[in-house]
């Protein structure tokens, strides 16, 4: 895919969408993303990643909502308790009113260009974008680039939106390769409450790529939880969620990656108001030739936050993976507490992770840690479950999903816990009793 | 039932059995006793199969079977249970759901069916009050931050949930109180019949006042060098262990 094409795509986009409030964004983003371009190994964060191989094929850069996809065929990926959940569904990176279910009185959910003209314009232009100051890469301004279609997500001071929001990001790759773009931007207002789930899936035979980004903005005294459930086997993406807690705030994210081509999650965290909290957990369970890169960024601006991550992995066959988590102290950032750990298991001689924690730190009264194993399964407890009659293979699976526990446990709602257990047995061959 | 003729073993080039042989009918108890690294352990590991044990000669019979060429869930499926000296603590796996596999998985070897959800919590009922155990330990992760006492009642319990043809007991007293003994004797007790046995490996003899064994055998550098009943634990513990080394060494060097 030449930068030509891109632009292609780019001045069609400007010329049938020439209204829009969102016009001189996607253009700086564009003049970025030709200068930066695909990044390749030699970008710094791109390193162990390589995503420009993806881009050697030419995609379809859809950005009118001729949406072929019908409710039935979204009920294919709906996720268990979607009775009692708001759903939004995106279609090749588009989001679509149609497909899509709003029930929560207190939650608002508004396309992106009208929120950037009307009442939220402010929000709109302070936060929109915020990301690429941490993703310094082309592939975060592409996305910017071709910000249409895109949803903003709004919950009021002190509303308590009590059931979960869904988002379905779903590519039609029936008739052409495609290469969606969701756009996002959440605005959890003081003392709100929200709970969101996402997944990604693929429809048809011809290739994806998915490069979403999501921003969330999280006011005073606000609680948000976040899902990141990546199960789309054979198809790449590139996801990034940026959160930005500007009052003292709670956040917590867990990432769940089972399957993908190539999966890169960015995950930034900005703590940006005194006595913020953050948790950010996570599992990836990849194997066969996949790839599974987890970038975590968790900048303490404000003093007295605290900040604690648990990222687990299990690689098997020739799957290779990578952590990279950043812990950044700013100077203001007196009493920051952070803590991070990576823990893995290679399961076969050719999986691979690829593991590094980076801590900058510039202040001097502060509490950090971070830690990183990579081993295999502990023999001695597969001896003690074999002893008791349960065969090789369920034992294995057994320490495996033990191992995994202490991450799934901070999924906080129970139908999503046991759907990801659920995927969990079935991947590692045996059924829960 | 269990045949040991001539057992060898060892680990990384190091000998640790040198020559066992021991006989165990239904319906006995055995009691092996001796000195701290005699090899013990390493005799209850080989019979249930612990890889790290390489064995160097002589064969196991275990009712027709031979049983050194199984796995270890097979030996358990086959009857055998081992009490571990030190059970492992698993994070993350609760107990009752460990149990459920291993009681339906030895049962799909047995070819019975499995137990479904009420069955189970029945027969989990009825071994809880026959152990002595409380639902609250079972519903935590496996052994995790267990005391010494409730990680050796917990064995117990999976060995009455299994119902074993021929249960090892690696010092399930060791460490324990008084009373916690008398559980874990109560509870093996219960369970004997004439068509099971027992084998008690034990550093003291106390443990035997509660379970009466019919055969005591002294292991010593991987040798039994002694057998005889219950009056030879009584022996062993006036006298000590120092009086088998001299007699035995004594008899070496001649
Ligand atoms: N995994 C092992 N690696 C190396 N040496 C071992 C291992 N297990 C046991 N041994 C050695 O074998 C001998 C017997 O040990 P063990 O069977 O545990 O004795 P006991 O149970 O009678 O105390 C000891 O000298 C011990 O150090
Ligand atoms: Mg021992």
């Amino acid at each position: 895919m030449t930068i030509e094409l891109f632009k292609e795509y780019f001045e069609q986009l400007q010329q049938a969408d020439h209204k829009s409030s969102l016009g001189t964004v996607r253009q700086n983003a564009f003049n970025a993303f030709s200068k930066m371009g695909i990044p390749g190994l030699k970008h710094e964060e791109w390193k162990y990643t390589r995503i420009s191989g993806v881009f050697n094929k030419e995609f379809k850069v859809p950005f009118v909502a001729d949406v072929s996809i019908t409710k039935a065929e979204v009920d294919a990926v709906r996720l268990p308790g979607h009775e009692e959940a708001n759903e939004l569904v995106f279609v090749n990176g588009i989001f679509s009113f149609e497909l899509s279910k709003i029930f929560s009185k207190d939650l608002t959910v508004l396309p992106l260009e009208e929120a950037a003209a009307n009442e939220y314009k402010e929000i709109v232009s302070t936060h929109l974008g915020h990301s690429a100051r941490y993703q310094k890469d082309g592939i975060n301004a592409l996305n910017t680039a071709f910000v249409h279609g895109g949803v903003f997500i709004h919950v009021s001071k002190g509303k308590i939106v009590e059931h979960p929001v869904y988002i379905y990001n779903i590519t039609d790759a029936r008739f052409a390769p495609i290469l969606s773009q969701p756009r996002s931007l959440i605005y959890v207002g003081v003392n709100a409450q929200m709970k969101l789930v996402e997944t990604f899936s693929t429809m048809g035979e011809q290739e994806s790529f998915t490069n979403q980004v999501l921003e969330m903005v999280v006011e005073k005294d606000a609680h948000a939880e976040y899902y990141k459930i990546q199960n789309d086997a054979g198809h790449s993406q590139v996801s990034t969620t940026h959160i930005r807690q500007i009052g003292k705030s709670y956040t917590h994210t867990v990432t769940i990656s089972l399957d993908g081509s190539i999966v890169r999650n960015n995950l930034n965290v900005i703590l940006d108001a005194d006595h913020c909290e953050s948790h950010l957990y996570g599992l990836y369970l990849m194997k066969g030739d996949t790839h599974v890169d987890n970038h975590t960024v968790v900048d303490n601006v404000q003093p007295n936050c605290f900040s604690n991550e648990l990222y687990k992995g299990i690689m098997d066959g020739n799957a290779t993976g990578v952590f990279n988590g950043k812990i950044f102290v700013e100077p203001d950032a007196q009493k920051t507490n952070a803590y991070q750990s990576n823990k893995n298991i290679l399961l076969s001689d050719s999986a691979s992770i690829n593991a590094k924690p980076q801590l900058e730190i510039f202040a001097d009264d502060v509490k950090c840690s971070h830690g990183c194993t990579v081993g295999s399964l502990d023999e001695e407890a597969m001896f003690y479950l074999r002893s008791r009659g349960i065969s090789e293979k369920t034992a294995r699976s057994l320490m495996l999903h033990a191992f995994a526990d202490n991450v799934l446990e901070h999924i906080n709602l129970p139908v999503i816990r046991d759907y990801v257990d659920e995927l969990i047995s079935e991947r590692l061959g045996y059924e829960m009793v | 039932m269990l045949s040991i003729r001539n057992l060898h073993a060892g680990i990384e080039e190091k000998k640790i059995l040198k020559g066992i042989n021991l006989d165990i009918k239904p319906g006995e108890v055995h009691a092996i006793m001796g000195p701290n690294g005699s090899g013990k352990s390493t005799l209850a590991s080989v019979l249930a199969g612990r890889a790290d044990y390489e064995v160097l000669d002589g064969s196991v019979d275990f009712d027709g079977k031979d049983l050194l060429e199984l796995s270890p869930e097979a030996r358990a499926g086959e009857g055998l249970f081992l009490a571990f000296q030190y059970p492992v603590e698993i994070p993350g796996l609760s107990t009752t759901n460990f149990i459920k596999t291993a009681v339906n998985e030895v049962r799909k070897y047995r070819g019975q069916e499995s137990l479904d959800a009420v069955a189970f919590l029945r027969l989990m009922k009825e071994k809880m009050a026959m152990m002595e155990i409380d639902q609250s330990l079972l519903s935590r992760p496996l052994n995790e931050g267990f005391s010494g006492g409730e990680k050796k009642r917990n064995e117990i319990f999976q060995m009455a949930m299994l119902e074993p043809k021929l249960a090892i007991l690696d010092e399930t007293d060791s460490g324990l109180d008084i009373d916690a003994i008398r559980i874990v004797a109560n509870g093996v007790n219960k369970l004997r019949s004439k068509d099971n046995a027992v084998l008690l490996v034990t550093h003291y003899q106390r443990l035997l006042d509660y379970i009466v064994p019919d055969f005591v055998h002294v292991l010593y550098n991987g040798r039994i060098v002694k057998s005889g009943t219950k009056e030879l634990a009584l022996e062993l513990e006036e006298r000590g262990y120092d009086f088998i080394k001299s007699v035995v060494d004594a008899v070496e060097e001649a």
